[in-house]
């Protein structure tokens, strides 16, 4: 097992390397440091100086993957590809082209981003696994019927209507919540209220759903027939059995997710004017803040290779049978 | 788990839903309740809050640095040049800050001689003597702490204390100082310095002197070294006196005296802030100013809000006794000779959308706002003279509407480098008029401004001296008089003007097909897709093709750089009350291209050039306003930009808000303004009454779906058991 | 004739699905499946409503240079001429008489009167709108609808001609339905398209541009991030993941690096970077995009590319799984044995072998495409903002709905034709999800 660890932790590493040579080549295809420097300083009385002054400061001034003029192993360490990510491996993200330690801002603006998205998440599986087990439940009737296709429904509305819509109504007719913001700590709730309701009535569609085909598989095994053969009655064997047998494909797979709820969610936080990493990111693409985006792409993917490693995980956690190789 | 905790569970759900009921029907039966949808935390009876936004986080607000109005809406509350613009004197008018008296100017000719300094070119330099006045005392701040011994607390933090900090706040000792003229000293030496990149640092550089010198010298130093090394032109001559040596004569440098990069610095603040490990923690003067300003900064989260608080420390300013014809009766000379500032508190939040922040507005939780466009039908109509006025429903809320022309220009500029539209032949004149007339501004601003705007008739907008009114003013290459009102000429004027200019019904003899023109424009959002289909109309209506190049900023600016655009839009913002800086935007020398000046069109005419070198040194007056005639006609003659619009600023306020007055010059506006908590209060109550029977009929709605299912599964359930 | 590059490829991609239709009809274990969605009514209706919005979408993508303007224009704007030309100043509701917002009128004798004036084209037959109007509607309406009517039934009776009366007998109830639906659809867009003619039938927006003719525009939009985006993904997809299942070891490793890099740097933020790209491309090289169509052109090309780029990996890794089962089968082992070469066997063997997943996946895909471009388009790095699409007139939405009164067509307008045809989409895939994969499983 430990192991296993240590050799997902070392194929981690030429796969954050990859993804970091590609954001910044991508980058640096589009922007030139000189673009940074002025899209940084201003638009008024910018001189040749200050720009050269402000490279030299926020370290653009180098080459940027490779410097002939220095001789063997510089030649890979005097450019700016070096000297920016090596700090990204020791999750010392640096200070922003603006000016500001990035580390110190991703650990303030995490917190609202998992206040919207931890709660999202939970309240969303809960009530999409309600709804697909009263579509089980009273399969074959209206009931079903009617909440399918309400679910196809609202599958098919853009994830914007509802945004929109919900602000709109609840915030602006009925002035029930408070149109967008955020507060640090209880006072955030009522903040949240909306953002939360929203993502899960627009995940319901397909989430329920897919639970729902997760169920009626379970359903029509056989194990089933013969605990309701016993003579347990349709709740008891669907809390019972079936629940407890499906949990193990739903577990898991919002254990891949985990991690990523960190790095929070753009629309909706943008929408909303949470301070999270969301808004965060889409704030640094539209700077074309680079050391932001980098960074926060070096964050996503080391939680993205920590979702699978944890799904591996948690295979042998509720599955003996597992092992991992 | 089993069927009776199902059934339980329903059941639940149906108390759940009782309980819903009722308490929706107490409200529902005419309680008022407090809002639910207030965003902000209760504030104690007494204490006057003012709410404001910011839309995005202000990149510096060291005053050495901020340049954009979005750092002066901070930065002008807290630090204090030594000259300001009287609050509601027109035309704008400096007056003493933290000065004692305007400051005294001696001119010296080569040989060192006092002179009168009527002729500029006599003037080897100019002295400003600035007297500040005594007791004026710091905000409170860690950089000043000491102990008993006298040593400062925080100047040199180890690394336990660095530890225990996470913002400014985590220092428990706060110090003040005197305010001595050093500091004013200290802070130009600040815009010298090197790394500190300020945004004036070139244009100063050719004013004051030693400035270029001290800047080289300093090039490697450690900002430390600062406070030590001398700057040869600004000396301090006195504990409370200054002197500032400038080349030459240079008029326009007392409206720079009144920007906060003149603002004074305390040493203390970089020698504190320079420590290693502070600015991991974000603490830096950039985010955290040290003045003597109405406010100090007391917290600043650019993520969320930020806030400014009353400072203690403030030296006595008064209300303004004395202001324009009107003011009194416009209720603006109420608290004449009070002590200043009124506001205990201003809490900016960050507010990234236009919709959501007027929507709050509404609401009665922002206190002011601009008005977009997209609601501007909302709050605004036209009366038959034209003047704008506020809606029924607007009024009937109390609120007040503001409007200034403001001192800006928006224009469309021709790269005169260009080999198509640049050019100074009569052809090429003739060919901007053209375009200069079917671009109608008019309808432009109509449609995309809601008539938020004039028609700009030159380079000067209304406010600054030399702009004219009425028929003397208007661009008669453009516009023709007509019953007391400029009219813009007709399109077959255009059409005359492009035939003449070689291209009949737009046609280019070269290809034969119709004239194409590129357009460049900084900006690709969706809104700007029906601008750019107008302009593209517009210039239909002379055969010409346009074609849009859209692109990000970077690109645009690159492209002015290099002069491979064609057509642009751009605008100027007055930094100051002067005609100077807004006809150094054609001066040859600042040729964007040649010399990477403010000069975008790179227009470069002798004549004109010489003009502006005799009016810019000259005080107002009518030798001054005769060549500043001249410039405007040569100007609209070459027509290297079309002039565009002057915008127009509208801004509404609750009827809680006092002492509103426009002032395009001022940003320290906060310290005059009022507002009426109580009032606030009970307007916001009468207009956030939550209201609740939809989610009722959600509710009933769902129970109406689910309950026959519920009633069949129950009678299967019984059938079973049976 | 001027043939964009999206164009050329739609109609690639059309001859493609056409081929790959014949083809499946003579494959026996395609066939099933396809009659199974035969039968199904909803599959059917979904169907015939996807044609529909495809058929516009077809017509919107045959450009030619209009003789007169020289600007490049497509078929259906030649039919919607009308509409392009009738601009109003700004807003107006649907079937509205008068703008939407109040002005100064100067009237003829020289009085000034703040109201709202009339519009320039809609309803402008009318003397008196007030009492005028309803009734000429209602009367417009019928007058339409019947026509519609009558040109469906022409329609109808022209492939009842052809097709004769046997072949349809047994699909009865599906084929109905199907009938019903395209009865209803034509009759009631010949009623809109005759109402368009004297009004704004979904209003005009900010630049009193017709509504109804920018939803028609945005369906090509949308069509074309959700097939195009497809076809790029599609050779990507199969190859390596077909290719990673079958020779496994070192390919395998690579291939799997490659999709595990791609997929853990965030979406977003890599469409972001590729759109910033193009757009400076496009900056630098400004001769090659002579008009603002063809900018706006390129620009879809490559958002569908980079979306291809970004979603190809979640197929091919179900390729590959499937692939991995696949090769363990009798019939490629016995191939393998006889020395059938290795390409051969991808070829022959297992690409047939694992297509219903592909197929599955690409319909699934087809929805979430079209919604995505939505929200792309509001963080501002999806089409072009020249271009028409759905995102785009949500993203203006937003500022429509904080006006007072609310300009509620544009968002109504897009919601309603997008809503359709996802709505469309999703029934349509789920049948085909059901025909074809025999555990009905969703997600894969």
């Amino acid at each position: 097992m430990i192991q296993y660890i240590i050799r997902r932790v070392a194929y981690a590493i030429p796969l954050l390397l990859a993804v970091n040579i590609l954001t910044f080549i991508l980058f640096f295809v589009v922007n030139s440091p000189d673009d940074m420097a002025r899209m940084q300083l201003g638009q008024k009385h910018v001189t040749e100086q200050a720009i050269n002054n402000w490279k030299h400061q926020h370290g653009y001034d180098l080459p940027l993957l490779w410097n002939a003029e220095k001789s063997g192993l510089e030649k890979l360490r005097q450019t700016i590809f070096y000297q920016k990510s090596i700090g990204l491996f020791l999750f010392d993200f640096g200070i922003s082209d603006s000016g500001r330690n990035i580390g110190h801002d991703i650990s303030e603006r995490m917190w609202p981003s998992l206040a919207l998205a931890l709660p999202s998440l939970i309240v969303g599986l809960l009530v999409n696994i309600t709804v697909a087990l009263m579509m089980v439940l009273f399969r074959n009737s209206y009931l079903e019927f009617g909440t399918i296709v309400l679910c196809v429904i609202l599958m098919s509305i853009s994830s914007l209507f509802y945004i929109i819509g919900g602000q709109f109504v609840f915030g602006k007719l009925l002035k029930l919540v408070p149109i967008s913001g955020y507060d640090s700590g209880l006072s955030a709730i009522k903040f949240l209220l909306l953002p939360i309701i929203i993502s899960v009535i627009s995940g319901l569609g397909s989430g329920a759903r897919w639970y729902r085909t997760l169920f009626l598989e379970e359903v029509e095994k056989d194990y089933v027939r013969t605990a309701r053969a016993k003579g347990l009655s349709e709740v008891q064997v669907l809390f019972r059995h079936v629940l407890r047998n499906a949990m193990i494909p739903i577990l898991t797979g919002v254990v891949v997710v985990l991690p990523l709820l960190f790095m929070g969610s753009l629309i909706m936080e943008s929408f909303f004017s949470i301070p999270g990493l969301g808004s965060y990111t889409i704030d640094a693409i539209n700077r074309q803040d680079f050391a932001i985006v980098r960074s926060m792409v070096f964050l996503g993917s080391v939680l993205y290779i920590l979702g699978l490693l944890m799904t591996d995980i948690s295979y042998t956690l509720v599955d003996p049978r597992v092992r991992l190789s | 788990m089993t069927h009776q905790m199902m059934s339980s569970f329903l059941s639940v759900k149906m108390r759940i839903q009782a309980w819903f009921f009722y308490s929706i029907l107490f409200f529902l039966t005419g309680c008022e309740m407090a809002p639910l949808n207030n965003p902000y935390r209760e504030v104690p009876p007494g204490v006057s809050v003012l709410y404001s936004s910011f839309a995005e986080r202000p990149k510096h607000l060291d005053p050495a640095k901020a340049y954009s109005s979005n750092e002066y809406t901070f930065i002008a509350q807290i630090y204090e040049p030594p000259l300001q613009y009287h609050y509601l004197k027109r035309p704008y008018q400096l007056i003493p800050l933290t000065a004692t008296e305007m400051p005294t100017v001696t001119y010296y000719n080569q040989q060192g001689q006092v002179i009168d300094g009527k002729d500029a070119g006599q003037v080897a330099y100019s002295d400003y003597l600035i007297r500040i006045k005594p007791g004026i005392q710091f905000q409170p701040h860690p950089a000043f702490s000491r102990d008993e011994q006298g040593r400062f607390l925080y100047h040199h933090l180890n690394a336990e204390q660095l530890d225990a900090t996470d913002a400014l706040d985590d220092f428990e000792q706060r110090g003040s100082r005197e305010l001595v003229a050093e500091d004013y000293v200290y802070q130009i030496k600040r815009l010298a310095y090197p790394k500190i990149q300020s945004p004036i640092a070139g244009v100063m550089r050719n004013y004051i002197a030693g400035f270029a010198a001290f800047a080289n010298a300093m090039k490697d130093q450690p900002i430390t070294t600062l406070k030590a090394m001398p700057l040869e032109g600004v000396k301090a001559t006195g504990r409370y006196q200054y002197r500032i040596r400038i080349k030459g004569k240079y008029p326009q440098f007392k409206f720079w005296l009144a920007m906060p990069f003149f603002a004074p610095m305390p040493w203390e603040a970089d020698a504190f802030y320079a420590q290693p490990g502070l600015i991991d923690k974000n603490i830096t003067l950039d985010w955290y100013p040290v003045g003597t300003g109405p406010y100090y900064l007391t917290e600043n989260n650019p993520n969320r809000r930020m806030v400014l608080t009353k400072n203690p420390h403030f030296h006595d300013e008064f209300y303004p006794r004395t202001g324009e014809a009107g003011d009194k009766q416009n209720g603006l000379l109420a608290d004449a000779g009070k002590k200043l500032p009124f506001i205990d508190r201003v809490v900016y939040v960050l507010e990234k959308e236009n919709i959501p922040y007027w929507n709050k507005f509404l609401q009665g939780y922002y206190d002011a706002s601009g008005i977009a466009s997209d609601s501007f039908d909302q709050a605004v109509q036209f009366t038959g003279a034209g003047d704008a006025r506020l809606t029924p429903m607007m009024r009937e809320k109390g609120i007040q509407l503001q409007t200034a022309v403001t001192t800006s220009v928006f224009y469309l500029g021709f790269n005169m480098l260009d080999k198509v539209v640049g050019g100074y032949s009569e052809q090429k004149q003739k060919l901007r008029q053209a375009i200069s007339i079917a671009l109608n501004y008019e309808e432009y601003i109509a449609i995309f401004m809601n008539g938020r705007g004039m028609p700009a008739q030159g380079v000067l907008p209304p406010g600054i001296y030399g702009y004219q009114d009425g028929r003397a003013g208007i661009d008669p290459f453009v516009y023709d008089w007509v019953a007391g009102k400029p009219k813009r000429k007709s399109i077959a004027v255009a059409k005359r003007l492009m035939a003449e200019a070689g291209y009949p019904n737009g046609i280019d003899p070269a290809t034969g097909e119709a004239l194409t023109l590129y357009f460049d424009t900084a900006s690709a959002s969706v809104d700007e897709r029906s601008r750019m289909n107008w302009f593209r109309k517009q210039f239909a209506r002379l055969g010409i093709k346009l074609i849009i190049r859209a692109t990000d900023y970077n690109r645009f600016q690159q492209k002015m750089r290099q002069g491979s655009g064609q057509l642009f839009t751009w605008g100027w913002n007055a930094d100051y009350p002067d005609p100077e800086n807004f006809f150094f935007l054609l001066y040859g020398p600042n040729s964007k291209v040649k010399n990477g000046g403010e000069n975008a069109v790179n227009y470069e005419n002798p004549e004109y050039d010489r003009l502006f070198e005799i009016m810019r040194n000259m005080d107002n007056g009518p030798e001054r306003l005769a060549i500043i005639q001249q410039m405007q006609h040569i100007l609209r003659r070459d027509a290297p930009w079309v002039f565009g619009v002057n915008p127009k600023s509208f801004s509404l306020f609750h009827s809680w808000y006092k002492n509103i007055k426009p002032n395009l010059m001022a940003n320290n506006r906060l310290k005059y303004t009022r507002i009426e908590p109580d009032l606030r209060t009970q307007k916001r109550y009468q207009w956030n009454q939550p209201v609740f029977w939809p989610l009722l009929l959600i509710a009933a709605v769902l129970a109406i779906a689910v309950y026959p299912a519920v009633r069949a599964y129950r009678r299967r359930l019984q059938e079973t058991i049976i | 004739m001027v043939i964009l590059w999206t164009d050329g490829l739609i109609f690639t991609l059309v001859l493609a699905i056409a081929i790959s239709v014949g083809m499946m009809l003579r494959k026996p274990h395609f066939k099933r499946p396809l009659a199974k969605i035969t039968q199904s009514k909803t599959s059917m209706v979904s169907l015939v409503i996807l044609l529909c919005f495809a058929g516009v979408g077809l017509l919107d993508s045959v450009h030619y240079k209009d003789s007169r303007t020289g600007e490049i224009i497509s078929l259906l704007d030649h039919v919607a001429k009308p509409l392009t030309e009738q601009t109003e100043r700004t807003y107006s509701a649907p079937f509205s008489a008068y703008l939407y917002s109040k002005e100064m009128i100067i009237h003829d004798d020289g009085r000034e009167k703040w109201d709202y004036p009339r519009l320039k084209y809609g309803a402008a037959h009318l003397d008196n709108p007030a009492q005028q109007k309803w009734p000429d509607i209602l009367s417009k309406a019928a007058i339409g609808l019947g026509k519609g009517v009558l040109l469906a039934l022409l329609l109808y009776l022209v492939f009842w001609m052809i097709r004769g009366r046997k072949s349809a007998e047994p699909y009865r109830p599906a084929s109905k339905a199907a009938l019903l639906t395209l009865f209803a659809i034509i009759s009631l867009f010949y009623m809109l398209a005759y109402l368009s003619h004297w009004y704004h039938v979904l209003g005009t927006d900010k630049v009193g541009e017709d509504v109804f003719y920018q939803t028609l525009k945005s369906i090509r939009t949308g069509l074309v991030i959700g097939t195009l985006t497809t076809l790029m993904m599609l050779p990507l997809a199969i190859g390596f993941g077909i290719m990673a299942g079958f020779f496994r070891g070192w390919v395998d490793d690579v291939i799997q690096f490659i999709y595990t890099t791609l997929n853990s740097i965030p979406g977003v933020l890599l469409i972001a970077a590729s759109i910033l790209m193009v757009q400076v491309y496009m900056a630098n090289h400004p001769e090659q995009f002579a008009s603002v169509l063809i900018r706006a052109d390129m620009r879809l090309l490559f958002l569908c590319l980079i979306l291809g780029v970004t979603s190809w990996t979640g197929l091919c890794r179900m390729l590959r799984a499937e692939t991995l089962k696949v090769r363990e089968m009798e019939f490629v082992q016995a191939a393998e044995s006889l020395g059938v070469t290795r390409p051969t066997i991808l070829i022959r063997h297992i690409l047939p072998n694992v297509m219903h997943i592909v197929l599955i996946s690409v319909v699934l895909d087809f929805s979430s495409l079209v919604l995505a471009e939505a929200v792309l388009s509001y963080i501002n790095i999806g089409v072009d903002p020249t271009t028409y699409s759905w995102g785009n007139m949500i993203n203006g939405a937003r500022l429509e709905m904080a006006r007072d009164p609310v300009v509620w067509w544009p968002l109504s307008a897009a919601f309603l034709f997008m809503f359709t045809l996802v709505l469309a989409a999703n029934l349509f895939a789920d049948t085909v999800r059901n025909a074809f994969d025999p555990r009905r499983a969703e997600h894969g």
